[in-house]
């Protein structure tokens, strides 16, 4: 199989020290050590904080709207407030929390781990991302103080040219945001090409780095043009140079083509990584082997290239041409494939599986079936002559919930509970953890499924008000959502009591093989105090866990380590 | 089915629309038995191969060609199917009828025009024959709306300095609703219009008598008719509340601030300017939304207009 030298090394095997009295959370204290860390897993704990800080405030203004629409006519928001709430929910989910989420926060934290690395390539860059996020996060702050924005998160011209609100400061923040995202991008290429592990070939790379991969190289080629896109609207806006301007021999349409040829993408960029942390996950917690290891794979690939050339999907009504329309809706089919590819292999995987129902593992097939449902509705939306009835209603606002918050979100969660105990070495309680996932399954289908219904019956999205005929689904919809914000504060509550008096957890509390596990928990502050060398993938479930433990010995501080077992492997892996 | 259909979808009233449900009904249908059967796996699985004790051993299933072929190939062979229905459905909707008839839409934040062969318009109020093929040439006069039928399944977006069109036929005389779908600021959820389908003969006998003003009616109550009729109501209401502009209780002969600090009295000459410039003078507070009804409305009509606020106190 491999074709590299067949170098030979010794090694032995480093069992994880349970309880750790040193760990990368202890090793440096003081709010300055924070500041200015360069270790990866503390900057994915600063970006986890981030992220959940504004999937707070975009679910509170969420619920704000939800509460707004239980009747049809005016109740306590005018509609100027409305349309600012709902631009600002989806400004802060998309841009603040789903993008930075998985790569940004679990990625950060997890990938060097899984690769057997010390940090990321560039650990002072992957710092400075976190600073030029914040920066950006900064700037959309204050346009929301000083005025907030009415454009709803997509900017279309000419309304965003035209409105009276801090459309240039919001712009420019996410324009900044987006060189936190190519920069964490560029990182992560560089970090999975040359930081690999002694025996880590790219046919032993975990899944989740895989798919961290495929997005990583979204991330570095849709963004600028993002930030072109953007940069064009601020000039529309504050210089009037008319690219965008009919009046002055500009094309509004064209503004949609540009955005969506980052924002489709970008849909991606939210949901790829959760297809990473879903089959670490479901391979775990079923102790087997990820069944389709290489389809699970270059079918991410897939979906990152193909995913850059569907942007038309969502333009159908705008005044493309037909041909165009056809194209874009034939390669929308196309990226459909790879992904319902995954589902399957992830519910082969199961087969004959050791199944845990553990918190991680529920969220994974919660992840399972609502990302399923969203995928079908896509095939809806993809299909031409469906599409012009459905575009711009519910029906696409439940469709985008169910694959961005039943996937990505549910992928999350899934992952944070799943290396819960290696960031911070506690555990939470099952329980709790699997009634508030109940909860939120629950009140997500009841916020979601009747938007599917009022959409297809024609209400559209955006909107203030809405007809009478409409409102038994809009009140189910905000049950729904409340339910869904209890099964959240809950989670908080468990996850704070689990920081604060959790019981400790184990180096390896889930038996996994993944490398991740083969440290303590919490990580030790180099991740592993030796060089681990990799001999089998990280889902060999039918090999030893002994030999998932071998490494070279550091000899630091100058003294030598005796190794207590010696082997000898070759990089094949095949052993005696 | 027909009782799903008539939970899921708006009655289907054009002759495009039994087409798109049909795609709709095979799409749903494929995908709930595969969702039941993926549905039905997980449920299976997880308790099936439940972990007894932490010894469990699991086989080695690394992959599995024919099954993974299988998974790719005939979702692929359904997804073309659905692509091929689509696209013709699709283009039986682009394709317009040689002999359609054509109005002309305006879009304008935050009403509906129409305007007919005969110099007849319209305000929020389209009128259409049935059974006959229709087609709409519009544009708007700001930014981009998007013209909306849910009964008919057609929608296309409105667009600045560019005409687009949409063509349907209604095969039932009714009223169906239109949405603008495409957002367009404040008052997006209220550019709400009606088309009404009207037999060959009631076609032309409305299309005849629209724009008659009705002799019998005093101009009071015609000023409020052509209130109605010209989507004043969106923004302006008579019991005082505040729209997007302001309400015509007690206005005539109140002072008005504008926004530049100056004040002036509503008199019939301010209203018939706010009417026909409202860009002229801007009430202090609100915002220069108010479209033009410069060719829309009569000498007669504004005056009547004026008699009718002046009644509102
Ligand atoms: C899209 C919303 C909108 C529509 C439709 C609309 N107006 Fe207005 N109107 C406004 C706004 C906003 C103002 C205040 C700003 C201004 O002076 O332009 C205004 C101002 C006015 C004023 C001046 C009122 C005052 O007290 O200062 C009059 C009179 C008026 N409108 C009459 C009408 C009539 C008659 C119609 C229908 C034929 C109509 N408007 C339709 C938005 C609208
Ligand atoms: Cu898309
Ligand atoms: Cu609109």
């Amino acid at each position: 199989m491999e074709t590299s030298a067949l170098k030979r090394l010794q090694v032995q095997r480093f069992k994880p020290e349970e309880n750790p009295e040193i760990h990368y959370l202890n090793s440096e204290r003081g709010l300055w050590s924070w500041l200015s860390t360069v270790d990866h897993k503390r900057i994915g704990l600063m970006y986890l904080a981030s992220i959940a800080i504004f999937f707070f405030i975009g679910g509170v203004l969420a619920l704000v709207l939800r509460t707004e629409l239980l009747s049809p006519a005016q109740s306590f928001l005018d509609a100027d407030v409305y349309n600012q709430v709902f631009t600002l929910h989806g400004a802060i989910m998309i841009f603040f929390f789903l993008v930075p989420s998985v790569p940004a926060a679990l990625g950060n934290f997890i990938l060097p781990i899984q690769l057997g690395a010390k940090d990321v390539a560039f650990p002072r860059l992957n710092l400075a991302s976190f600073y030029i996020y914040t920066i950006g996060t900064v700037f959309t702050l204050v346009a929301i103080i000083t005025g907030a924005v009415d454009t709803g998160w997509t900017f279309y011209t000419p309304y965003s040219t035209e409105t009276g609100t801090n459309v240039l400061l919001m712009t420019l923040g996410i324009f900044i945001l987006g060189f936190s995202s190519i920069l964490t991008g560029v990182n992560f290429i560089v970090t999975i090409h040359k930081m690999r592990a002694p025996g880590m070939t790219w046919s032993k790379l975990p899944l989740n780095v895989w798919s961290l991969y495929a997005t990583s190289i979204i991330q570095v080629l849709a963004t600028p043009v993002l930030a072109i896109t953007l940069l064009l609207l601020v000039m529309e806006r504050a210089l009037g140079i008319g690219i965008f301007d009919p009046a002055l021999g500009g094309d509004p349409v064209l503004f949609q083509h540009f955005f969506w040829f980052y924002s489709h993408p970008a849909v991606y960029i939210m949901i790829v990584p959760g297809f990473g942390v879903i089959s670490e996950v479901i391979s775990t917690f079923s102790r087997k082997h990820i069944f389709g290891y290489w389809a699970i794979a270059l079918s991410s690939l897939a979906i990152a290239f193909i995913g850059f050339l569907v942007w038309g999907h969502h333009m159908f009504t705008a005044g493309q041409s037909s041909l165009a329309s056809m194209v874009f809706s034939f390669l929308t089919f196309l990226v459909g494939i790879p992904t319902g590819i995954k589902i399957f292999n992830w519910l082969a995987t199961m087969y004959k599986g050791s199944i845990d129902l553990k918190a991680p593992m529920l969220y994974a097939m919660v992840f399972l079936f609502l990302f399923t449902i969203g995928g079908f509705t896509g095939i809806m939306l993809g299909a031409l002559s469906v599409d012009i009835h459905l575009h711009d209603t519910y029906f696409v606002v439940a469709h985008f919930h169910y694959v961005m918050m039943g996937g990505m979100v549910m992928a999350l969660l899934a992952g944070l509970h799943y290396w819960w105990p290696k960031m911070f070495g506690k555990m939470y309680s099952e329980v709790y953890a699997r009634i508030s996932c109940a909860l939120i399954f629950i009140g997500f289908n009841l916020a979601f499924l009747p938007q599917f219904v009022m959409g297809a019956q024609g209400m559209p999205r955006r909107y203030f008000n809405y007809i009478d005929q409409f409102q038994p689904f809009h009140q189910l919809s905000t049950m729904g959502a409340y339910i869904m914000g209890v099964g959240f504060v809950i989670m908080f509550f468990y996850l704070l009591h689990s920081l604060v008096r959790g019981e400790k957890a184990a180096s390896n509390p889930w038996g996994s093989r993944a490398l991740e596990w083969q440290t303590t928990s919490p990580a030790a502050p180099h991740n592993f105090e030796h060089t681990p060398v990799v001999i089998h993938g990280p889902y060999d479930y039918h090999k030893p866990m002994s030999e998932f433990q071998l490494g070279i010995a550091h000899g630091h501080h100058g003294e030598s380590h005796q190794p207590e077992t010696l082997e000898t492997v070759a990089e094949t892996g095949t052993r005696p | 089915m027909d009782k799903v259909l008539e939970f899921l979808l708006p009655p289907a009233k054009s002759t495009i629309a039994g087409q798109v449900d049909g795609l709709f009904i095979f799409i749903l249908a494929v995908s709930a038995v595969l969702l039941v059967g993926i549905s039905f796996a997980i449920i299976y699985f997880s308790w099936k191969y439940k972990r007894r004790s932490e010894q469990d051993t699991t086989p080695v299933i690394t992959h599995n060609t024919k099954l993974e072929v299988a998974w790719s190939v005939i979702p692929l062979i359904l997804v073309m199917i659905v692509f091929g229905w689509g696209f013709t459905g699709y283009m039986n909707m682009r394709t317009v009828p040689t002999d359609a008839y054509e109005i002309r839409v305006v879009g304008k934040s935050w009403l509906w025009e129409f305007h007919y062969e005969n110099g007849t318009v319209s305000v929020n109020e389209l009128h259409v024959p049935a059974n006959r093929p229709v087609n709409l040439v519009m544009s708007s006069n700001d930014v981009i709306h998007s013209f909306y039928i849910p009964d008919y399944r057609v929608k296309r977006d409105v667009l600045p300095n560019r005409y687009s069109n949409v063509w349907f036929e209604a095969m039932e005389t009714g009223e169906s609703v239109i949405f603008c779908t495409e957002y367009c600021g404040r008052a997006h959820s209220n550019m709400i219009a009606t088309v009404t389908a009207h037999s060959e003969s009631d076609f032309e006998n409305w299309l005849a008598t629209a724009n008659v003003i009705d002799e019998s009616l005093s101009p009071v109550e015609l000023g409020k008719e052509l209130i109605a009729k010209n989507g004043c109501n969106a923004c302006h209401s008579v019991d005082g509340s505040r729209m997007v502009g302001p309400s015509y209780k007690g206005s005539w002969m109140a002072e008005r601030e504008l926004e530049d600090g100056s004040v002036v009295t509503v008199d019939a000459n301010y209203l018939r300017e706010s009417i026909l410039e409202p860009n002229a003078k801007i009430g202090a507070g609100y915002d220069p939304v108010m479209p033009s009804y410069q060719g829309l409305l009569s000498d007669r009509e504004i005056d009547a207009i004026i008699e009718y606020i002046k009644t509102i106190d």
